[in-house]
């Protein structure tokens, strides 16, 4: 193999061991480069490896983890490895669904922050060849009390609003939590989902060497360089001087982008398309050309920047956004030039595809880098670092019981008033749910369900993961992270389907953090085992630290369910008077990292409900087949406040009118002797359904022969009127008024905002 | 076949929304390129909600200037029915076919909700089939869907019962609570709801389908009329 003489760009810097270290690179890592090049790098080639080799772009600490998850399924046309994972939903018709963290940059700048995480996420879905029809997103903040929260809460908000809103892709559903171990470190994923005929499902690969690489859409500017690297260290008091590398979002551009990336997709004329996403242009070009066994030639002179001067190494690493990546048969260009222009968008030939597998960079006819391609993605270390459990974890695990300082009948109020469990109505109504006309069942339920067009099918889809269950017991909290997803899903009549996943952790080189990390993605990789719910993919983010410590572990879990017939798609809310109220499920009265001991009593403690896998998949199977038969008036899921927030959910009804109803329940034959244990205990594998009085001998048969315990609660009572709970040694009344004012005012209150908008 | 042009500005995105309520009435819906100023023989003309040109200036503001509107004035001069729903309903107000202005939420945040919201003028070719007074409820979602005119504007605008939309319980700020209106000719509509949302009984809301419907008679009606 012939190697050109690679010299530094005229100006850049002499690589040192000192800016090794700044770029994120260790000593080992460094030799290693070293004699894969045969030389030392250059400045340009040290910032292509310092890219492609950080935690964010290599995985060089999860990957030996994450090949343990399940990834293969009769509904699996794309697994992990691409863009965006891809499900097969019958017919021809597939869904495209990928969800991602952009917590670093939300932190220091959260407006931005996030639109560009809903920009990268949405680029994701659409580059596999996907309309998206979805987006979901899954945020932690610390406390509310703290004004610096609010207007982190109020920034990542209007963010994501303003990004999906202007793309015209509905925000359908997500949730929200609240804990002091994320103030200093917020948690910002955003997932989207997208449908696609099979036909249509194109890879993020480069092929045919002669092929042009064409950079589709936005300018290259200096902003975001090293995002990627950015993301892959905690954050310091210093990281506020982070600001600059928060790339700044334009969703009218990425509303271009889409419709001529999908257009140049049906075209015929490409043959690869990727995202200039984390490390930009490096790594979509990189990543491109390793996956097709080729080597790619770039001239960065020819790439389009949005000022003068840029340097190699700028231009490569930035991350300006709504780029793309296209390559292009070599007889097309024009044809793609002309695409592009339709929609107002640059498209600029900057390099192709070669048969000698290097990664080359020239600027005019200097070249500046060459690195073998293989080996530049495939040859980044990997770490098996130590896993033990912190004592303190072990100790909080074992805590006993909290006092109960508060009656049950007032506790279940002060429950449903907290933020975390409150109506998050005041922020889904910043969200766009509705445009593409498709949204059966919107935000505030268990899982949104969409419309595929031109069909009669629906997608079901949630966010899920109760971080609590997790800290205080890893493995038994990913698959309760898993089995809730799950189960949001089941109750709307869909079947799960597939997974994806963002494993939001601490700093991986420290041993409690990657404990909790391996075994939370133990537990995760069982229960997909369980439901027959492969991974098609995700994004590990480590490193979420502050001065004040790690996040509470957050692998957050997007689950996607197929729902035959749209139609037949079930709420979460109580739908008629005198319906059946049943719960279906076992309940042990497990309180422990229950929200009633961690948000009304302050205690985060206890061992969390373990999960019965096999029980679970009995309830999944039979909510699916019982709305399948529409038997189901209403069905919600039992998790965070346990039978009383599944309760007071299902009866308040929506913010937007007395569609509320009264119920009048006695749940002493639940189970547990406890008031608190029967109202607030959160075991799995239950849910909360209605029926109407036709079908209640139906569904109770059909439970029953399916293996799942049902409880009959009482009878749906009038339209907004009140709600009598029966307990073993009192009986809780509260009046619709009540119960609609502390749940649907809480949020607002703790925004200190108006409670009405407009 | 019935011929409705459904206006396509870059940022559009109620596009396929429009286009399919459109045909699920019974229209031959099209989509006409913004650059384009031949509406193609349209009997009618949606234009669609979105972002035209990001809104970045000020809602509908650029996209006035668009070859295409040029068409939509000759049409809507001819007397040809024109449907602008939120973000065309700003495009039809910069662009002079529609009295007054959509600003900024009184809220300052957008806001996507259902509204209960009164069909109060039934004369126009987009509310033809309903009841006056009936009750609908169908989505909104805008940052800037607050309605301001003059004064005179609208004492105008209520004294010749032009106001044929309007909220129950005002999500906006909007003045007299106006949620659509139709202009002094009767053919060209504005509203900040969105009808073509709530059209689809696969998903459970066809409130919004009489609009759709209403275009599809009134126009069969004009075609007589003219024959």
């Amino acid at each position: 193999m012939t190697r050109s003489r690679v010299e530094p760009f005229p100006g850049d810097p002499a690589v040192t061991p000192a800016m090794v270290s700044e770029h994120g690179l260790t000593p080992v890592e460094f030799g290693l480069i070293r004699r894969m090049l045969g030389r030392d790098p250059t400045f340009t080639e040290l910032g292509i490896f310092s890219a492609l080799w950080s935690e964010h772009c290599s995985y060089k600490h999860s990957k030996p983890i994450l090949r343990q998850f399940p990834v293969e399924g009769t509904h699996v046309l794309q697994g992990p490895g691409e863009n965006a994972g891809v499900l097969s939903l019958g017919d021809g018709w597939a869904v495209a669904f990928k969800i991602e963290s952009h917590n670093h940059p939300s932190a220091v700048e959260p407006y931005q922050g996030a639109a560009t995480g809903v920009g990268g996420i949405l680029r994701d879905v659409f580059t596999m060849g996907a309309r998206p029809v979805a987006l979901l997103n899954s945020l932690r903040f610390g406390r509310l009390d703290e004004r610096r929260n609010r207007y982190l809460l109020g920034g990542v908000v209007r963010g994501i609003g303003d990004y999906g809103n202007c793309m015209g892709v509905p925000t359908v559903g997500g949730e929200i939590a609240f804990a002091p171990a994320y103030s200093g470190n917020p948690l910002v994923n955003a997932m989207c989902v997208g449908v696609l005929r099979e036909e249509q499902l194109i890879r993020a690969t480069a092929s045919g060497e002669g092929n042009v690489l064409v950079a589709v859409g936005a300018r290259t500017g200096r902003d975001g360089i090293h995002g990627a690297s950015f993301a892959s260290e905690e954050l310091t008091a210093q990281s506020e001087a982070r600001r600059p590398q928060v790339q700044v979002g334009d969703p009218f551009t990425e509303k271009l982008l889409l419709e001529a990336s999908l257009e140049l997709i049906a075209s015929g004329h490409i043959v690869g398309i990727q995202d200039m996403g984390a490390a930009g242009l490096t790594s979509s070009s990189a990543e491109m050309a390793v996956r097709g066994g080729v080597g790619v030639e770039i001239d960065t002179a020819r790439v389009p920047t949005r000022e003068p001067g840029m340097t190699p190494y700028e231009i490569l690493l930035s991350e300006s956004q709504e780029r793309m990546l296209v390559v292009v048969l070599q007889d097309r260009v024009d044809a793609v030039v002309r695409i592009a222009a339709t929609w107002e968008l640059e498209a600029v030939p900057i390099g192709h595809v070669t048969g000698d597998g290097m990664y080359r960079v020239r600027h005019g006819t200097r070249v500046v880098a060459e690195i073998p391609g293989g080996p530049l993605i495939d040859d980044c270390p990997t770490y098996a670092p130590e896993a033990t459990e912190a004592a303190e974890a072990v100790v909080r695990r074992g805590l006993p019981a909290p006092r109960a300082a508060v009656a049950p009948c007032e506790a279940l109020l002060a429950l449903i008033g907290t933020p975390d469990i409150a109506s998050k109505w005041w922020i889904y109504e910043q969200y766009d749910s509705t445009v593409q006309a498709g949204t059966a069942l919107g935000p505030g339920g268990d899982a949104a369900v969409i419309l595929v067009p031109g069909t009669h099918r629906g997608i079901a889809v949630a966010t899920d993961c109760n971080a609590r269950f997790v800290l205080l017991d890893p493995y038994e909290g990913g698959k309760a992270a898993v089995a809730e997803a799950a189960r949001n899903v089941a109750c709307t009549g869909a079947r799960p389907i597939g997974i994806t996943n963002c494993l939001n952790f601490g700093n991986p080189e420290r041993p409690e953090i990657f404990f909790q990390f391996r075994e939370a993605c133990r537990g995760i990789g069982d229960a997909c085992r369980a439901f027959e719910t492969p991974v098609t993919g995700g994004n590990v983010s480590f490193y979420n630290e502050s001065p004040t410590g790690a996040v509470d572990p957050t692998p957050v879990i997007g689950m996607v369910g197929l729902l035959p017939d749209v139609s037949k798609a079930v709420p979460s809310a109580f739908q008629a008077e005198g319906d059946h109220v049943l719960l279906l499920g076992t309940s042990a009265g497990h309180l422990g990292g229950s929200a009633y001991w961690a948000l009304v009593l302050d205690h985060v403690g206890g061992a969390p409900p373990p999960v019965d896998l096999p029980a679970e998949r009995r309830l999944i199977d039979l909510l699916v087949y019982l709305a399948d038969e529409r038997l189901l008036r209403s069905a919600h899921d039992l998790s965070e406040g346990g039978l009383a927030t599944a309760l007071v959910e299902a009866a308040v009804g929506s913010v937007y009118g007395e569609d509320g109803f009264g119920a009048t329940l006695d749940l002493r034959p639940v189970g547990p002797e406890r008031a608190d244990a029967i109202l607030f205990g959160e075991d799995h594998g239950r849910a909360l359904i209605s029926v109407a009085p036709a079908a209640r001998d139906r569904a109770y048969a059909l439970a029953e022969a399916a293996g799942v315990r049902v409880v009959e609660l009482g009878r749906v009572t009038s339209a907004s009127g009140d709600i009598a709970l029966t307990l073993p040694d009192t009986t809780c009344r509260y009046t619709a008024r009540e119960l609609r004012d502390t749940f649907f005012g809480a949020l607002p209150a703790a925004m200190q905002t108006p409670a009405m908008g407009g | 076949m019935t011929r409705v042009a459904v206006v396509r500005f870059p940022g559009s995105n109620c596009d396929f929304d429009a286009l399919r309520a459109a045909q699920r009435a019974g229209a031959d819906a099209y989509f006409v390129w913004h650059r384009d100023n031949d509406l193609d023989r349209a009997d009618a003309v949606i234009l669609p909600g979105g972002f035209a040109y990001g809104d970045y200036l000020r809602a509908g503001a650029i996209a006035r200037f668009s070859p295409v509107m040029d068409a939509v004035a000759a049409h809507a001069e001819a007397g040809g029915p024109v449907l602008g729903i939120c973000n065309g309903f700003q495009v039809l107000c910069e662009a002079g076919l529609l009295p007054g202005a959509l600003m900024r939420n009184a809220g300052q945040r957008f806001v996507s909700r259902p509204v209960d919201v009164r069909i109060e003028g039934v004369e126009t070719p987009f509310t033809a089939s309903y009841e006056k007074g009936a009750i609908i409820r169908v989505p909104i979602a805008h940052g800037e869907g607050r309605y301001v005119a003059t004064e005179a504007v609208v004492r105008e605008l209520e004294a010749d019962r032009r106001v044929i939309l309007r909220y129950l319980e005002n999500p906006n700020g909007s003045i007299g609570n106006i949620a659509g209106i139709v202009n002094r000719g009767g053919n060209v509509v504005g509203m900040m709801p969105h009808p073509e949302r709530a059209a689809d009984p696969l998903v459970g809301a066809s409130a919004g389908h009489g609009v759709f419907a209403s275009m599809m008679t009134s126009l069969e009606r004009l075609k007589q009329g003219i024959a």
